[in-house]
């Protein structure tokens, strides 16, 4: 019955209809950026910032409960903020960015964590921590939506120096003043992302569906193009089976999904044509030029 | 003379040493110019306050209404990512961005690009990703970009080292075409035959200017001893600086 599998859990169940749109949103705006992030060696920040949302998103619970408005404003406050001034103490100083954010890192998250404690029950903690992908109401996802929508069009804008800026940032320096401005529009989207999908997968797994896609790609493709096209159809596919697999297997969701994107990733890392490791085991006869 | 570059009375450096220490003089707008000198003698400190990526700690360089997109630099030991997944066609588009800025297409240059691949000796290796080329390629890659961006002034840092005769020769036929079109080349040099025989203008820089001029004037045994003494160890301990430059 490939339609009692496949399809129907999706035709019956509107909460499943639901979060297979909003990952698939989520997919699509943010496997562009982990691409970008991966290639730039900044794999782990995204990490760093979806910590970095938790305490705005707490302030936002706080206030008006677990209110979508609150939390989101919340988090896109504490986000963009923490990642201007890692941005800002990067470039104004000797640090890297990697130990600027690291320093911020941690304490967002124990300070996210005591401020939802103090007011909200362990629910409301999970529900921070790992997010509620399958209660998605329509103003999450149109709010998701309208992310990743806004997320492609600056990509589109930003493309050019945003790829100078990670292939030869000195070129980039000595051509135009773009940098800058392009790399806090692209934390910006980052920050974006993440609040979109800190409702879906919560703090500590909306990196996933950002991070796990682009390192994936990165085993099929030779060029960024390609790069980009896998990563958000591996973040698609994951998102699907991974619902698919919640809904038959009776898992948690968001980690399920999660964890279908580490398969693929593990997988692609074993029999990917682009650097993966079983192929050299393999060796073919080498060519004449 | 026209002059494209002027530098009254400039000092350059870091935390507030000088590396180029009360440079004065003109270069005149087409002009070929090689920057000689030890290492650590200032050159590509110069040229990284020409291009505007160092501020003067005093004096000035006046640039005669260049802007930033009408200079063309080729650092010593460019920041580029090898492993970055672009391939040698995308990479020369890149001097396009004069003309094309941020969402000009490039679709209706492609016989300018491919013109600028060719004229480096790169054909058939638009699809190569930038990892997969050797030191020479690479630098013939970055001339090409260089070839792009039609630039005014083109400053060119150690831009033949590591690089073999073969395409020594090929990247100097490139500078003299920049020449015969009239555009400004300044190069830091450290073969003083490749010198002699390309580049009719020479400042031998040794923190301070030793001798600047033509270049059989300028490369003189005694200039070049001089040039050897006067570059001498950073002062940790050094004094503040109060030569008055009128």
């Amino acid at each position: 019955m490939p339609y009692d599998v496949l399809i129907a859990p999706f035709a019956e169940f509107d909460f499943m209809r639901r979060a297979l749109v909003g990952t698939l949103a989520l997919a699509l705006g943010a496997g562009p950026i982990g691409v970008i992030l991966m290639l730039r060696r900044m794999s782990l920040m995204g990490d760093a910032m979806a910590h970095a949302i938790l305490p705005g998103a707490a302030v936002g619970f706080l206030v008006a409960g677990l209110n979508l408005f609150a939390m989101s404003a919340g988090g896109l406050v504490a986000g963009l903020l923490v990642a201007v001034l890692a941005g800002v103490v990067a470039r104004a100083t000797e640090l890297k960015e990697d130990a600027s954010l690291a320093a911020f890192f941690l304490v967002s998250l124990a300070l996210g964590v005591t401020i939802v404690s103090a007011r909200g029950t362990n629910i409301d903690l999970l529900h921070f921590l790992f997010g509620n992908v399958l209660g998605l109401d329509t103003a999450t996802l149109m709010l998701i939506a309208a992310i990743s929508t806004l997320s492609l069009l600056v990509l589109a804008l930003i493309w050019r120096p945003l790829v100078l800026e990670c292939v030869d940032p000195g070129f980039l320096r000595s051509i135009s003043r773009a940098g800058a401005p392009v790399h806090i529009a692209f934390l910006g989207l980052v920050v974006l992302n993440l609040v979109g999908g800190f409702q879906a997968l919560g703090t500590l797994l909306a990196v996933g569906l950002m991070m796990v896609p682009a390192v994936t790609a990165r085993f099929w493709a030779r060029d960024i193009s390609t790069m980009l096209a896998v990563a958000v159809g591996v973040g698609v596919l994951s998102g699907y089976v991974g619902l698919l697999l919640s809904f038959h297997a009776g898992v948690a969701a968001g980690p399920a999904i999660i964890l279908v994107a580490g398969a693929l990733c593990l997988g692609s890392v074993l029999i990917g044509p682009v650097g993966g490791v079983v192929r050299p085991l393999f060796p073919k006869q080498h060519l004449e030029a | 003379m026209n002059a494209q570059l002027q530098f009254r009375d400039l000092t350059l450096g870091y935390d507030r040493h000088p590396a180029v220490h009360h440079l004065n003089g003109a270069i005149a707008s087409g002009a070929l110019v090689a920057v000689v000198g030890p290492n650590g003698a200032g050159k590509s400190t110069l040229f990284k306050g020409i291009v505007g990526l160092l501020t003067p700690l005093a004096g000035r360089i006046e640039l005669a209404g260049l802007k930033r997109r009408d200079i063309a630099y080729l650092p010593q030991v460019a920041d580029i990512d090898r492993s970055f997944p672009i391939n040698v066609y995308d990479m020369v588009a890149m001097g396009l961005w004069r003309s094309t800025g941020l969402l000009g297409g490039v679709r209706g240059k492609s016989a300018e690009i491919h013109h600028a691949i060719e004229a480096v000796g790169l054909t058939g290796f638009e699809d190569r990703p930038i990892g997969t080329l050797s030191g020479g390629q690479m630098q013939r890659v970055l001339f090409a970009r260089l070839l792009l961006q039609d630039a005014r002034l083109i400053v060119l840092d150690e831009p033949f080292n590591a690089v073999d005769a073969k395409t020594v020769a090929d990247l100097c036929a490139l500078v003299q075409r920049w020449h015969g079109e009239e555009r400004t080349v300044i190069a830091a040099l450290h073969d003083l035959d490749l010198v002699r025989a390309n580049f009719p203008e020479a400042l031998l820089l040794a923190r301070a200017p030793v001798a600047w001029g033509a270049t059989a004037e300028v490369l003189t045994p005694g200039n070049l001893l001089k040039a050897r003494q006067m570059c001498e160890a950073f002062d940790p301990e050094a004094h503040e600086c109060h030569i008055d430059v009128a």
